[in-house]
């Protein structure tokens, strides 16, 4: 042990050098955390949360043109859409569309495949449910966008 | 069943004829002898985990004790087991990969890349260089965020609390960056075969650039903390020493064994991605002991900047998808490869059959190899190193178990 080790074991100097630096920080400008229901996150633009369907803003229509290959993209093959042909346009036109949020792993297969740009995932982040039925997402909530509740005093 | 556990614990009793092995198993159906009292027990078998905090996840592992000093221990493994490998066999190429990044959950896009790259040699194309840049940014933040969380976590399990906080607060950063660049922030699903499925986001390098000026003087504070620190000394100087000869011998990869003075790194003996045109070192240990694992990581994290300072400014133009078939039927055959993660060497055996899925998909995780030399690593130490050690050999839970 050199003469310089052997004094700072003695002074404690390394001890004293980690104190210095956690009283540091009790700093008020260095509070990291994020005080959550009142301070609001910002996620990122890109960010995969709540899926959601297009509808066009002037007609109000779906976007979806119910080709199925969201559901086909799918690992988890939780994506179900059902359609019937208009017997006068004879186009496919979407009747039902069924998520089930709980067993999504948000890996945004679905959005990739989408040729419309209809099915995106959102923003929003704030999915949490009561019960299991309300994890399933039928077509009205998924073009609406969830609700979640605000709880006042 | 009882030949099935007297020969998974055999290794436990070496020295022991076969007659007079006791596992867990027959201590527990048979009633305790009557001179074994507490004080005067000199074998004791103890359950440590899987509730335990210090196995980071549900690892159980079986202490045969004497005292307090360690006799021998046996990992039980499974509690996390999801048959990621099966879930493989009946999803394709592309539906798989989001899968891969639940087995190293805090080292996702390390995942992602091993498996990419082996589906893409399998289908025998390449990623275009801007593509191979980006994932090797992004490869080694997630070494970063990796190397954090088992600095802050290891540190916490030997009672250093301060640096968990530190490096909690700095991980969050890396995070912010996966969140803007793919949208998410521990599962990414960051790269897709053939490329990256994501361009970079407006103002990426200055990001990455602007991390890596605020990490570094970070990394001396866990250094400040901790390196000299004489307790954290005592803790780890000296236990679980593994020799590189027997590291190698159990097929311990990663920091691990290049804490014990072998010089091997993936990166370096097979490159891949773009890692061949970078400049950076393989920092070596030389006791192998956790105290050498602890430097050898740290400077692992100044490594991995040097490499994303060189890639993030030399960033080729281009696309960043190649020409991927938009079904991917493989040719018939196999493929083995293997990438650097943050924890050791990862491999993917992939065996087509030709269709549209995998016949089947095997996973190297380093985790489950490594674990493998706890018993090695503890034995004779002390019950308090063997947290010390579970924490070193930096596990991972999801990936032991897949």
């Amino acid at each position: 042990m050199t003469f310089k080790e052997l004094t700072r074991k003695v002074l404690l100097l390394d001890l004293l050098q980690g104190l210095a630096l956690t009283f540091r920080y009790q700093n008020p400008k260095e509070i990291y955390t994020e005080q959550y229901p009142l301070q609001r996150p910002r996620v990122a633009e890109r960010y995969r949360g709540a899926p959601r369907l297009g509808v066009n803003a002037e007609t109000n229509e779906t976007l979806c043109i119910a080709c199925d290959l969201c559901a086909l993209a799918c690992p988890e093959h939780l994506i179900v859409v059902t359609s019937e042909r208009n017997p006068n346009t004879r186009r496919k036109e979407l009747t039902t569309f069924t998520y089930d949020l709980s067993r999504c792993m948000f890996c945004g297969l679905c959005e990739d495949a989408c040729p419309t740009d209809c099915l995106e995932l959102t923003q929003d982040f704030e999915l949490a449910s009561y019960s299991r039925e309300g994890m399933i997402w039928d077509r009205t909530t998924l073009e609406r966008g969830p609700q979640p509740t605000k709880y006042e005093r | 069943m009882a030949d099935d556990t007297k020969s998974r614990t055999a290794h436990l009793d070496l020295d022991t004829p076969e007659s007079q092995i006791e596992t867990y198993m027959h201590r527990r159906a048979a009633p305790a002898r009557e001179e074994e009292t507490y004080l005067d027990a000199n074998e004791l078998v103890l359950n440590m985990g899987p509730q335990h905090p210090s196995t980071h996840g549900v690892l159980r592992v079986i202490l045969k004790l004497d005292g307090e000093k360690v006799l021998g221990t046996e990992c039980i493994i499974g509690y996390l087991h999801r048959g990621v490998e099966k879930i493989a066999e009946n999803r394709t190429y592309t539906m798989f990969n989001p899968y891969v990044d639940r087995m190293d959950y805090v080292a996702a896009v390390s995942n992602g890349l091993g498996y990419c790259e082996a589906v893409e040699k399998l289908l025998n194309i390449e990623a275009p260089p801007r593509a191979q840049y980006i994932r090797v940014i992004l490869a080694e933040l997630n070494r970063l965020a990796s190397h954090m969380l088992w600095l802050g976590t290891h540190a916490l399990d030997i009672g250093a609390i301060t640096p968990l906080f530190y490096t909690f607060r700095d991980r969050e950063e890396i995070l912010k960056i996966f969140e803007k660049y793919c949208g998410a922030r521990l599962t990414t699903h960051a790269f897709r075969i053939g490329g990256c499925q994501y361009e970079t986001y407006e103002g990426f390098e200055q990001d990455v650039i602007k991390f890596c000026k605020f990490v570094r003087p970070k990394i001396d504070e866990y250094e400040t903390l901790l390196t000299t620190n004489r307790i954290w000394v005592e803790r780890t100087r000296g236990v679980g020493v593994i020799s590189a000869a027997d590291a190698i011998d159990f097929g311990v990869t990663g920091p691990v064994l290049r804490a014990s003075g072998v010089k091997w790194d993936l990166r370096k003996a097979q490159p891949y991605a773009a890692y061949k045109n970078f400049e950076f070192d393989i920092p070596i240990g030389q006791n192998g002991d956790t105290y050498d694992r602890y430097i050898v990581r740290i400077a692992e994290m100044h490594q991995s900047l040097r490499i994303i300072e060189q890639a993030v400014g030399a960033i080729p133009e281009g696309p960043i998808m190649g020409k991927v078939p938009k079904v991917m039927k493989p040719p018939v055959g196999e493929i083995y490869h293997s990438i650097e993660a943050p924890k050791g060497e990862l491999g993917y055996f992939i065996v087509s059959d030709g269709s549209t899925q995998p016949y089947r998909v095997r996973v190297r995780p380093p985790s489950f190899v490594n674990l493998q030399a706890l018993d090695k690593m503890v034995r004779g130490a002390l019950v308090a190193d063997v947290v010390a050690v579970i924490g070193t050999i930096d596990i991972v839970l999801g990936e032991v178990d897949r």
